[in-house]
């Protein structure tokens, strides 16, 4: 708890330097990620992040310490290298880009560990803290990191705002764009180049090996909560900014631990959250949505069949035990019991003692349904020539389908019949 | 059977394309009028896609060129517009009706700007043409086919363009969408606008269109709907496979031999 209030009161500037720079590198990660998600290259990002461990290592031998500029521009080099190379198998080979990804991903990643060792092994003094790169360590950001690495992330933010439209319309109809005449290749060059420089600046926090999730991960979590690009973009960063912060302060309460997994588990933690109870496209709500059409089709079947009995006995509105009910037609009691309650309080039926029957509207409904039953029984064996005692089971779907329009339409080209397949009359009201 | 146009604004010369390697569409060579209604016919795999994809510059021609108002693509652009096929993009991407249709108007907003007042009005009355103007706000993902068609269009007349090339602008939609866009199209050609249109349905080929080019891998026909539009022709568009010209196309795909020679 204390470290807590120490952290987040920010009185220490080291503190400062973390926060600031982990927010910074995870929120600006995750609004280029967004483009690359949406252009689905998820796998892409993948194979920057693990091909920018050789660059790191090279910058360093060659600068001879952990200089940041030096490791942004190596690991620059390689990321980008490990695209191109990517898009040449593609193009002239027969393999396909997901080959090429794992190829690529792999031989760069190798390479990359065996120089890591190799310089391990050198007895640098300044190569202390190096495979911090590997799961990140954002604790170990200090003030030059954060002035290097925060500048590259406010210019990656501010190209994308710059290009938001381009970005956009190449993401949703690239030959359109083209035909339109904005420079595709172009823009794409500039994504691909910002997607490597998102990697790059989130190695110090992140590390190379999980970096890709703070590509994808946010905007995927976004795409749950929005059906727009920008505030796609704006949701993807405040999620990545706070799995950034969460990280950072668990960098600065348990330094041995490294940082990359913590966020990355966090903004797992959030997307998965986000699957489950965002409104409309999760899945909590989607299976609300589908218990709710299971209701509307029992209890329409339920009146639908309140009216074949009294079709049958063709007597006034009479109350029906549950045992009438079922003996028409079987449904299990537990789901009978609650439709009809269901019913009840929607108006669609009364109770007198043991007895159920109609109301006026409940009536109109069950004759309804038994109306569109038998239209479509007639269009199915009318217009698709199906035989009569095949129709059945379709039309007991296609019944809670329909419209009112499309039930106009039919009553029109069928001619408002008097007799079903069965010769079952048909109800109008 | 070959017409040439009397006020031509497309023309294709001795155009080949290629499929990774496989040429799709042999020297064509024809010239389009200005004003028409164009419709191109022809099999499934005849190259009616690569046709106008090959004059909107999105593939690599093997040979030949295309001009359009006597003038290479580049040079006309904002003159030109262009429907791809509705297939051919993911419906469910985050964004709106009324954001589809401005994308039509960022060919003359050029870089860094944003769309403006008079952008969104264009979009709005081109909506109103197409009979969306109730769905402005609608998520793209929420649409039929046929209202899908319809904002493509509406994108397409966004542009302001005085050519306009449709993939298949009437597949897939419900009669009121189909006579919908056909009177769109005739409002077009009715100020002199040229319209070339990938079509499949032969029945009503016949009713659409003033001008018809018959394809099948290479050129049969190309002329107006009465000349061209006969049971010979299309016999000869859509009977007897050319399996030589196949035949030879994979051969060419498999040695990887360049389809013109260069020094």
């Amino acid at each position: 708890m204390e470290s807590l209030l120490e952290f987040f009161s920010f009185t220490n500037p080291s503190v400062v330097y973390v926060a600031l720079g982990s927010v910074l590198l995870t929120s600006s990660s995750a609004v280029v990620g967004t483009f690359t998600f949406l252009k689905k290259k998820a796998l892409v990002g993948d194979a920057v992040a693990h091909s920018v461990l050789p660059g790191i290592c090279l910058a360093f031998i060659l600068a001879g310490n952990k200089n940041p500029l030096a490791l942004i521009i190596g690991a620059f080099a390689t990321g980008w290298l490990s695209l191109v190379i990517i898009d040449f198998i593609t193009e002239h080979t027969k393999l396909k880009e997901d080959t090429a990804i794992a190829l690529i991903l792999s031989v760069f990643f190798g390479i990359g560990i065996l120089m890591l060792t190799n310089i391990q092994h050198t007895g640098n003094a300044a190569q202390t803290g190096l495979e911090n790169f590997l799961f990140g360590k954002a604790a170990a950001l200090v003030e030059q990191d954060l002035i290097v690495f925060g500048s590259v992330s406010a210019v990656l933010i501010l190209l994308v705002a710059l290009f938001f439209k381009e970005l956009k319309l190449i993401a949703f109809d690239q030959d359109y764009a083209k035909a339109i005449g904005v420079p595709v290749f172009a823009v794409n060059l500039l994504l691909t180049s910002l997607t490597v420089m998102a990697v790059v600046t989130g190695i110090q926090a992140v590390g190379v090996v999980l970096m890709a999730a703070m590509l994808i991960t946010p905007a995927a979590a976004a795409r749950f909560w929005t059906n727009r690009v920008f505030s796609m973009t704006l949701i993807a960063a405040a999620m990545g900014a706070f799995s950034g912060l969460s990280g950072a302060y668990v960098s600065y309460v348990a330094p041995a631990m490294p940082t990359g997994p913590w966020i990355v588990l966090i903004i797992s933690a959030i997307a998965l959250v986000s699957f489950f109870i965002a409104p409309k496209r999760g899945i909590l709500s989607r299976s609300l949505q589908q218990r709710n059409l299971q209701h509307t089709i029992m209890d329409e079947n339920l009146l639908k069949e309140l009216y074949h009995i009294r079709e049958k006995e063709d007597v006034e509105n009479k109350g029906r035990t549950l045992e009438e009910i079922v003996k028409e037609r079987y449904f299990p009691k537990g789901k009978l019991q609650s439709s009809l309650s269901r019913l009840r309080r929607q108006g669609y039926v009364e109770k007198e003692g043991k007895y159920w029957k109609f109301t006026r509207s409940g009536y109109d409904k069950g004759k309804r349904m038994v109306k569109l039953h038998r239209l479509w029984e007639i269009y199915l064996s009318e217009y698709l020539r199906i035989a009569p005692d095949h129709v059945h089971e379709d039309a007991e779907t296609i019944e809670h389908v329909i419209t009112p329009e499309l039930e106009a339409e039919l009553e029109k080209i069928l001619k408002y019949p008097e007799r079903d397949p069965h010769q079952k009359e048909i109800p109008y009201s | 059977m070959k017409l040439e146009a009397k006020d031509p604004v497309v023309e294709f010369h001795d155009l080949t394309v290629s499929y990774e390697k496989k040429p799709v569409l042999w020297n064509i060579d024809m010239t389009l009028p200005k004003g028409a209604l164009v419709g191109v016919i022809g099999p499934n795999g005849a190259g009616k896609s690569t046709l106008i994809k090959s004059a909107m510059d999105l593939l690599p021609l093997a040979s030949g060129y295309v001009r359009l108002f006597d003038q290479p693509l580049d040079e006309v652009r904002d003159r030109v517009s262009y429907v791809p096929q509705r297939e051919s993009v993911d419906w469910d991407f985050p964004t709106t009706v009324m954001d589809v249709v401005l994308m039509g108007r960022y060919g003359k907003l050029g870089l860094f700007k944003r769309p403006r007042k008079a952008d969104r009005e264009v979009a709005m009355n081109c909506l109103r043409k197409v009979g969306m103007e109730a769905f402005v706000k609608r998520q793209i993902s929420q649409l039929s086919g046929g209202q899908q068609q319809r904002v493509f269009l509406a994108r397409a007349l966004a542009q302001d363009a005085d050519l306009y090339f449709m993939d298949e602008p009437f597949a897939g939609v419900d009669a009121a969408t189909e006579s919908a866009i056909l009177s769109i199209l005739r409002e077009l050609t009715k100020q002199n606008k040229t319209v070339i249109v990938v079509h499949h349905d032969l029945q009503s080929a016949a009713e659409f269109f003033d001008w018809i080019v018959l394809l099948n891998m290479r050129l049969v026909a190309s002329g107006p709907i009465k000349e061209v539009f006969t049971n010979e022709l299309l016999q000869e568009t859509y009977g007897g496979k050319l399996t030589v010209l196949a035949e030879v196309g994979e051969l060419v795909r498999k040695r990887e031999i360049p389809s013109r020679e260069k020094y």
